[in-house]
């Protein structure tokens, strides 16, 4: 980094490459058919996404498992299942007396612990909050639909951090709901700092994205099916468990993932409605790569993050196999 | 349940969302600087915003890379899917898998992974190293939004261009462009307002010499953010507020987001 390098020169450097790329899929994309063949314009993104993300991916990789000399080493990992684990190896070598002072450290595990909890409580709520908006949404008798869509979105076009900054007007010490409280002669409540706080902004920045896929799957409902129910003698209960819910587990299935994964990372609203007080994985990352330094350490975190979304994804896949979830447009 | 349940519920959901906007609106209207206590209306705030050199730099920054980002991200991900489509099963899944894999990253992974990337190769994290990192998480929501227009177009329509003697960047532009334009334009969008919004991957691959909205937003929010920001982002809302009515009259009701 306190290499001064000249920008313009490897920017020169990257742009010859892409070009390269181009000319040589190119050339072999005519060479193999009579003419060029409309594959060869993904190659220009292939070459990009290579160097982009199939790379830096493969660096976190590197960096997990070696040390700081560039040796390999398992470390990382063992030191995310044990965060004292660097302390409890100079105690090994110290000799049998100091034996006793191992102990294993749950920091980090008790983090990722927390921030699913935290991300299971966001989605649970935000499925129990999303899911009758959406439902009402798409009803047909109440012709909101579209204009409601352009509603939920229109809040997000205010900066998220500034959105969630103002949270903390609202539920701070001399904020506006304790002075709203107080004016009514009740006692004010500590709203702030709190696990509480933390959850309220997830769930005010997440909801959006349980609603859009749940409402999307209602309305591509066939609503001649609900007719039909209800000519068969389904009473509005029954219409809705046997008919419409199964209809749009697809819809509720990716508004889980997309609550989900983002709330298991998030890492500015702990810190500003948490206070500090509390941890999530996200920070934990951020703070070993950028306040420790330590980014053999990061890296195996981060794999681990990585790896642990692979794993539910592929659970929710199973749920959804023909991926018809949709996503937010 | 009765309409006005219905519509209660609704209303009370938009009210939950709605609030800190309505917040932050009336904040940077108080004359004076505490968060909680309304000391009288003034455009105070507005008037200092253009006056704050840290402010309209990053506004600067935010816009050019939004709008930069989108554009190369449109023309990349469009010429993309084009060939995505058109390949054969195999490298079509292969490509579809680096194409889903940033999408299915955290953000704060996406973002370390292309720190780490810029700091290996030794070059220096700013501008340029942001916009390399915006394009990148943009371009497969082009992708996304494009795809499915050319699977719901006529497989025929581009052959039918080239037995008729059109090269293939004609029958490209001509044939091809025109069917997909509603998911490109999407697309586009898309990509403006993802960037625009960014804040964690941002935050990684840039420097704190180079800033935009949302990191410098970070750097102020424990010590207090000033009502300057709060102006500069109730007069981006309006602002885009403005260019949705002005789609949406033109498009007549066609209101899909």
């Amino acid at each position: 980094m306190s290499q001064n390098l000249n920008l313009p020169a490897w920017l020169v450097w990257l742009f010859l490459a892409l070009l390269a790329a181009f000319v040589v899929f190119g050339i072999i994309s005519v060479k193999r058919s009579n003419g060029i063949k409309r594959s060869f314009f993904a190659s220009p993104y292939a070459v990009w996404m290579i160097l982009f993300t199939v790379v830096p991916v493969l660096l976190i990789g590197y960096y997990s498992l070696t040390d700081a000399s560039g040796a390999f080493t398992l470390d990382n990992f063992k030191n995310f299942w044990d965060s004292n684990y660097s302390v409890n190896q100079l105690y090994a070598q110290m000799g049998p007396e100091y034996a006793v002072l191992i102990q294993r450290g749950t920091v980090n595990l008790g983090i990722l612990l927390y921030s699913l909890w935290m991300a299971f409580l966001c989605t649970v709520i935000c499925l129990a909050l999303g899911y009758p908006a959406a439902y009402f949404m798409a009803d047909r008798q109440l012709k909101l639909g579209s204009t409601l869509v352009v509603l939920f979105i229109i809040p997000m076009w205010m900066n998220f951090l500034l959105r969630t900054v103002a949270w903390m007007t609202l539920l701070e010490d001399q904020g506006l709901i304790n002075t709203l409280l107080k004016s009514l002669g009740l006692h004010g409540a500590q709203l702030m700092y709190n696990d509480g706080a933390v959850l309220l902004g997830m769930v005010y920045n997440f909801l959006p994205f349980m609603v859009f896929p749940i409402y999307t799957s209602l309305t591509k409902m066939d609503g001649k099916l609900l007719e039909a129910a209800q000519d068969l003698g389904a009473n509005h209960v029954h219409t809705f468990m046997r008919v419409t819910m199964p209809l749009s587990i697809p819809g509720i299935i990716s508004g889980i993932t997309m609550v989900f994964m983002p709330s298991v990372t998030t890492f500015f609203i702990p810190r500003i409605l948490g206070g500090g007080n509390t941890m999530m994985f996200g920070d934990l990352i951020e703070n070993r790569f950028l306040t420790e330094g330590n980014w053999n350490v990061g890296s195996a975190l981060s794999l681990i993050m990585m790896v642990l979304i692979l794993i539910s994804l592929s659970i929710l896949r199973k749920a959804d196999p023909e991926g018809e979830g949709g996503g937010i447009v | 349940m009765s309409k006005f349940a219905k519509r209660a519920y609704l209303t009370l959901i938009l009210f939950f969302l709605y609030v800190p906007i309505v917040v932050l609106i009336f904040q940077s209207f108080n004359a004076g600087k505490s968060r909680a206590k309304w000391e009288g209306f003034s455009f105070r705030w507005y008037a200092e915003l253009f006056q704050d050199q840290a402010i309209m730099k990053a506004l600067y920054v935010t816009l050019s890379i939004a709008v930069i980002a989108a554009v190369v991200a449109t023309v990349l991900g469009t010429l993309a899917a084009i060939g995505i489509h058109a390949m054969r099963k195999r490298p079509q899944a292969l490509m579809m898998t680096m194409t889903n894999l940033p999408m299915t990253m955290p953000d704060i992974v996406t973002g370390i992974s292309l720190m780490i990337l810029f700091t290996f190769t030794r070059i220096e994290r700013g501008y340029v190293t942001m916009l390399l990192a915006h394009i990148t998480f943009n371009t497969p929501y082009v992708i996304l939004s494009v795809l499915p227009k050319l699977k719901q177009m006529n497989k025929h329509t581009y052959e039918a261009a080239l037995d008729l003697g059109a090269p293939p960047s004609y029958a490209l532009l001509h044939v091809i462009l025109p069917e997909i334009s509603p998911g490109v334009i999407t697309g586009c969008l898309l990509a403006f307002t993802l960037s625009l919004d960014d804040f964690v991957i941002s935050y990684f691959t840039t420097s704190p010499m180079v800033q935009n909205l949302s990191t410098l937003i970070y750097s102020k929010a424990r010590i207090g953010i000033e009502p300057t920001l709060n102006a500069l982002s109730a007069l981006m809302f309006l602002a885009l507020l403005a260019l949705l009515m002005i789609v949406n009259h033109r498009a007549g009701k066609t209101a899909k987001a």
